[in-house]
């Protein structure tokens, strides 16, 4: 066929000129080990490629000054309103830009399943002890990948400056404000004076489709290039080893796969941001400081750090000339913790243990890392008692149940069940490994009286 | 793309017409979205399209990949990542041995170290323009030193003293700065038999009227909901609450500081005004706060 001999002749072209041949030849024979589980961290890279293209469509509409004018836009119930271009410009977008409507929900619908794919991949690593050396440079890499995505869909949703999210901005102007020391000049650093100013839209817009971006990108990149150079880790099974990986070639099996998947993911991004409605700031209204919503609630992944806020006990430190404020807790500390916690389990583990130091290629199941898989839900367990905890008022709106003691119940939950969960956890896997060896000897049984 | 050659059996057919179904469809779906661009038939059936489109193509290809391509159980060898223990040795020394050519690193290295630090700094320096030192402007709002000034509503109304009902409530600002952040409050008239205690100011009431900062001491969302039986005041965001007869005292939730009392008089005319600023820096705390 014709386009074939083009193909062979222009490859030819490239390779005397690059001598790229050998190297593709290599790259394109590289085994990909199957697990659904392995999957997981693709979702995230397709939906941060979904999250790129449908943000680059919107950042060509999008007005990032704070200077009010008036509303002129086809939403009538605000005709006439004093709004900012933040806000006016996604109303724009909503209402007035043909498939504006469709590409925002697209993109808020892939930042939501960004940061929970990354959440649920970092699940999987942690579960399967795949951060074990060789690899703790690619989980320190992921866990900044992690907080930089949780930053950028927190800036992302901040810039319609409509009320919801500006009462999150308020709240994050109170967090800078009690870092210690220079929280008060780092506030004014950031939003460019007093709060609320009208330069903060603008360099949220500058960090959220630039700066941010930008940085993923490389650390993605990078991310990637660590697996291809220490290659991936695989489950145990007939034949894998640690010397070997076991799979399906990348050239053709794997990428027609994984380029499926990219169109998969793409087509359910579409699918959600055509179906379901979210963050309808027209509903909202414009942000106005003196005003608040009941009911307010963040993306979900602030969820955990919104329950933090709201649990935290009414306590302040005053003295030696300086004050600890309350949202320092929840607010600064509690993620300084999580994410120290985060960078440094790898390490913590390796020292706690004093597990031989080698190369781990191959996946250890949850089971048979029981304190680990223990440590591990324990932890969980915290953060989604806190998300939980975020949304106390709706709760408390749906049940009618009396806020303070919905208040002092989830308090007590935030200590009682991580622990409950640590003994549950240990149990079941001590049960499940148990029943392993069980199995094994009926298994052996089995081979032994081929008719038992 | 070349298929495997296990033959033309009815597996193979079955997966194949399962791939082109899914092209076919993706291809309808994606001309449907056009036209449904194109006729402004509505975003829904852009999108729907478009979804289709995507689905049947990435369908299409997993199909394609999972019944017609080479399958797994290929083997690859995985020599250790880390370098055996001789060559780091080695790799370590031939560095060393360069380095020691550079020679006089004591003296130099520092140079370089101390001329790196200043040009960082000076490089870095700039950012401060971003934003203006806080002074004292987070110590005082649009209230201080004005003199007295009219409370107004948010529509720019001056407040009459027996305007408010009992157990109402009114959003005030200072006259030139209506919807400001931090100096908005909340004025509250009290049932006639009640009268503030400590920390409120009894002096800082007038006719029956106190009025509080509406800038929560905790996260800085306002204040927005008034219990007026209990005399409560509430916050939305984190469902801290406050005792508006004694100082605005924090009673539940997160909140730590009372809510700043706003000092109250009436002026000639019978309008409600602000004697002065607020009784404490308004909203959350800072390390520095006075």
């Amino acid at each position: 066929m014709v386009v074939t001999a083009v193909i062979a002749r222009l490859a030819s072209w490239l390779d005397q000129r690059l001598g790229a041949a050998r190297a593709a030849e290599a790259g394109a024979g590289k085994v990909f080990p199957e697990h659904w589980s392995f999957l997981l961290g693709e979702i995230a890279f397709y939906a941060f490629v979904v999250l790129v293209a449908s943000g680059t469509f919107l950042a060509m509409f999008f007005d990032s000054s704070l200077v009010p004018i008036t509303y002129e836009g086809s939403y009538a119930p605000l005709h006439g309103a004093e709004v900012t271009p933040a806000f006016a410009s996604v109303l724009d977008i909503s209402f007035d830009v043909p498939a504006g409507l469709l590409v925002r929900q697209v993109h808020h619908w892939a930042a939501l399943v960004f940061v929970a794919a990354i959440v649920v991949h970092l699940l999987r690593i942690f579960f399967t002890g795949a951060f074990r050396r060789p690899r703790e440079v690619n989980w320190l890499v992921g866990v900044t990948l992690l907080g930089l995505a949780i930053l950028e869909g927190f800036a992302g949703y901040s810039l319609p400056d409509d009320l919801l999210s500006g009462t999150g901005l308020r709240v994050g102007y109170s967090i800078t404000q009690s870092v210690p020391v220079v929280g008060d000049h780092l506030a004014f650093l950031v939003w460019g004076g007093e709060y609320p100013g009208t330069e903060i839209a603008s360099r949220l817009f500058i960090g959220h489709v630039w700066i941010l971006p930008a940085v993923m990108g490389a650390l993605i990149a990078g991310h990637l290039l660590l697996v291809v150079r220490q290659k991936h880790t695989q489950f145990p099974g007939p034949r894998r080893t640690e010397d070997n990986v076991v799979g399906e070639r990348l050239w053709p099996t794997y990428l027609a796969k994984s380029v499926g998947l990219l169109f998969l993911v793409t087509g359910v991004m579409v699918l959600l941001g055509t179906l379901f409605q979210v963050n309808p700031v027209w509903l909202y209204g414009p942000y106005d400081p003196a005003a608040v919503t009941t009911g307010a609630q963040p993306d979900w992944y602030m969820g955990w750090l919104e329950g933090a806020l709201r649990l935290t006990p009414s306590v302040a430190f005053r003295g030696f000339g300086v004050e600890v404020p309350n949202v320092f807790l929840p607010g600064v500390l509690l993620p300084g913790l999580t994410f120290a916690g985060l960078y440094a389990y790898p390490f913590v583990e390796q020292w706690w243990t004093g597990a031989a130091d080698r190369e781990h290629h191959l996946l250890q199941r949850p089971r048979d890392h029981p304190h680990r898989t223990a440590f591990g839900v324990a932890v969980v367990t915290f953060y989604v008692s806190l998300f939980v905890g975020g949304s106390n008022d709706v709760l408390v709106a749906q049940t009618g149940w009396d806020i303070a003691v919905v208040i002092n119940v989830m308090r007590a939950m935030v200590v009682v069940l991580p622990l409950v969960a640590w003994w549950v956890t240990r149990r079941l896997c001590r049960q499940l490994q148990a029943d392993d060896v069980h199995a094994g000897q009926v298994e052996r049984i089995r081979e032994r009286v081929p008719d038992a | 793309m070349a298929e495997s050659g296990s033959g033309d059996g009815a597996a193979v057919r079955r997966v194949r017409r399962t791939v082109l179904v899914a092209f076919a469809g993706a291809t309808l779906g994606g001309i449907g979205s056009v036209v449904a661009y194109a006729l402004d038939l509505g975003q829904h059936w852009v999108g729907l399209g478009l979804a289709v489109a995507f689905l049947g193509v990435g369908g299409g290809l997993v199909a394609w990949g999972h019944g017609l391509m080479p399958g797994g159980g290929d083997v690859e060898e995985r020599p250790p990542v880390g370098p055996p223990a001789a060559d780091e040795r080695a790799a370590g020394a031939s560095l060393r041995d360069r380095g020691a050519m550079v020679g006089r690193r004591g003296l130099l290295g520092g140079a370089l170290a101390t001329a790196l630090s200043a040009t960082g700094l000076a490089a870095l320096v700039p950012t401060l323009s971003l934003g203006p030192s806080p002074g004292d402007a987070l110590r005082h709002t649009a209230w201080a030193g004005a003199g007295a000034q009219r409370l107004v509503t948010r529509e720019g109304r001056a407040v009459a003293v027996d305007e408010l009902q009992v157990g109402g409530l009114l959003t005030v600002f200072p006259r030139d700065h209506v919807g400001d952040a931090d100096a908005q409050a909340v004025l509250i008239r009290l049932a006639d038999d009640v009268t503030v205690r400590a920390p409120a100011e009894v002096s800082a009431t007038a006719a029956g009227h106190v009025a509080y900062s509406k800038v929560c001491t905790h996260a800085g969302c306002p204040v927005g909901l008034y219990e007026a039986i209990e005399q409560q005041l509430f916050c939305p965001c984190h469902q801290s609450s406050f005792d508006v007869v004694e100082g605005a005292r924090p009673l539940m939730g997160p909140a730590a500081r009372p809510l700043p009392q706003l000092p109250l008089g009436v002026d000639d005319e019978g309008f409600l005004v602000a004697t002065g600023d607020f009784s404490d820096a308004v909203g959350p705390g800072w390390w520095s706060r006075p």
